[in-house]
């Protein structure tokens, strides 16, 4: 049985990352895997394989922060943590959405978009960086991730394609060719 | 019946559940905003086009995912609170089904060597398209000196100083407010066109 203060604390973290995920939910991938890894013993190795899981999904890849709830609190955590990371943003979102109808538009809005954008950019970098530290490992790896954006930059393939063709490319190279890069 | 200016009656819960549904279940490999546009302003009109365009800019200054923003916008303004609370469900649904079979059947399963190599590809292959993501969200960011710095600064605190996300933004939000601010009277262009 989980503890009740787990459950507590899972649904805090999250909670407070769905408040803090300005610009969508690659702003805080950084922090997601800090937090679940000095918190609760998950590794980065362990985040970036259910952040794959994520990335193959229908719909908003960060549905995978669920996979996280589940390993550390079974079918509640899930739940918990899915409540967690989607509520509170949305509560959120949806009041302002309200109280934005009897305002309209201001220039304030516009000054709040301009300002988070740039901040959100940054974010999403350390996203990447932290995604790609452990995501590239190798000169294979370097290679698929470049073919990878290659692929989504100058291509109209839909990206799920070059996630999976490149995938599976790479790890048909690493099954027959273990020793190889 | 007799109220000509509502050409199209306000869709049931019901339906309001399935669109999402539909959208959260076809929309493979992001891009979520524009199977949004293409479903809830041309295929449906249930939204026009300045509305649509509306809940995207509320969405994208608040915190959280745009496309569960843009799906609890959308939802209130066609059914209220319940409207949206349809959508948002519908939306991620088919998403949190996939992660926990998924997840589930990889976390009991304990020999999985071609699934770990596919993940690691799978992970390789990601950080490539989370790079193209960022570069053309980010690009316009990229050529304004202001905007810049604030870019690279986030960053910094971020991943080189890691400092936690909520201190980030404690320090990043002030300042870029600041530099961003609505200009007064002589209202002059900024960063986008």
């Amino acid at each position: 049985m989980v503890s009740l203060s787990v459950l507590i604390h899972l649904a805090l973290t999250f909670g407070l990352l769905s408040l803090l995920a300005v610009g969508g939910g690659t702003a805080v991938l950084a922090e997601m895997q800090e937090v679940l890894h000095q918190q609760f013993q998950i590794t980065p190795d362990r985040f970036l394989e259910v952040y794959s899981v994520g990335q193959l999904a229908p719909g908003p890849n960060m549905t995978m922060v669920t996979i996280f709830g589940f390993q550390l609190a079974g079918i509640q955590g899930a739940l918990l943590v899915g409540l967690a990371f989607f509520l509170p943003s949305s509560v959120l979102c949806f009041w302002i959405g309200r109280l934005w109808n009897y305002i309209g538009e201001t220039p304030w809005r516009r000054a709040v978009q301009n300002a988070l954008e740039p901040i959100s950019i940054g974010l999403m970098c350390s996203g990447v960086y932290a995604v790609g530290k452990s995501a590239l490992d190798g000169p294979l790896t370097i290679a698929l991730a470049m073919t990878a954006f290659m692929g989504v930059m100058y291509t109209r393939i839909n990206p799920v394609y070059v996630i999976l063709g490149i995938g599976g490319l790479g790890a048909a190279i690493k099954y027959w060719q273990p020793g190889l890069l | 019946m007799n109220e000509p200016a509502e050409p199209i009656p306000p869709p049931s819960l019901w339906d309001i559940f399935l669109e999402f549904l539909l959208i959260g279940a076809i929309s493979f490999g992001g891009g979520i905003v524009a199977y949004q546009k293409i479903l809830l302003t041309e295929k449906r009109r249930w939204l026009n086009d300045d509305e649509f365009m509306a809940c995207l800019a509320i969405s994208q200054t608040m915190p959280g995912l745009n496309a569960v923003n843009i799906a609890v916008l959308t939802g209130d303004r066609l059914r209220g609170v319940l409207g949206a609370l349809a959508a948002a469900i519908g939306l991620l649904l088919p998403g949190v089904t996939f992660v926990l079979v998924a997840g589930i059947l990889y976390l009991k399963n304990t020999d999985h060597h071609l699934a770990n190599l596919l993940l690691a590809g799978v992970a390789a292959a990601a950080t490539g398209l989370l790079s193209a993501i960022t570069y053309r969200l980010g690009h316009r960011q990229f050529n304004h000196f202001k905007s810049l710095l604030i870019v690279f600064a986030s960053f910094y605190l971020m991943s080189i100083m890691k400092l936690s996300l909520p201190m980030v933004l404690l320090i990043m939000v002030p300042i870029s407010l600041l530099l961003f601010r609505p200009k007064a009277p002589k209202a002059s262009k900024v960063s986008k066109a």
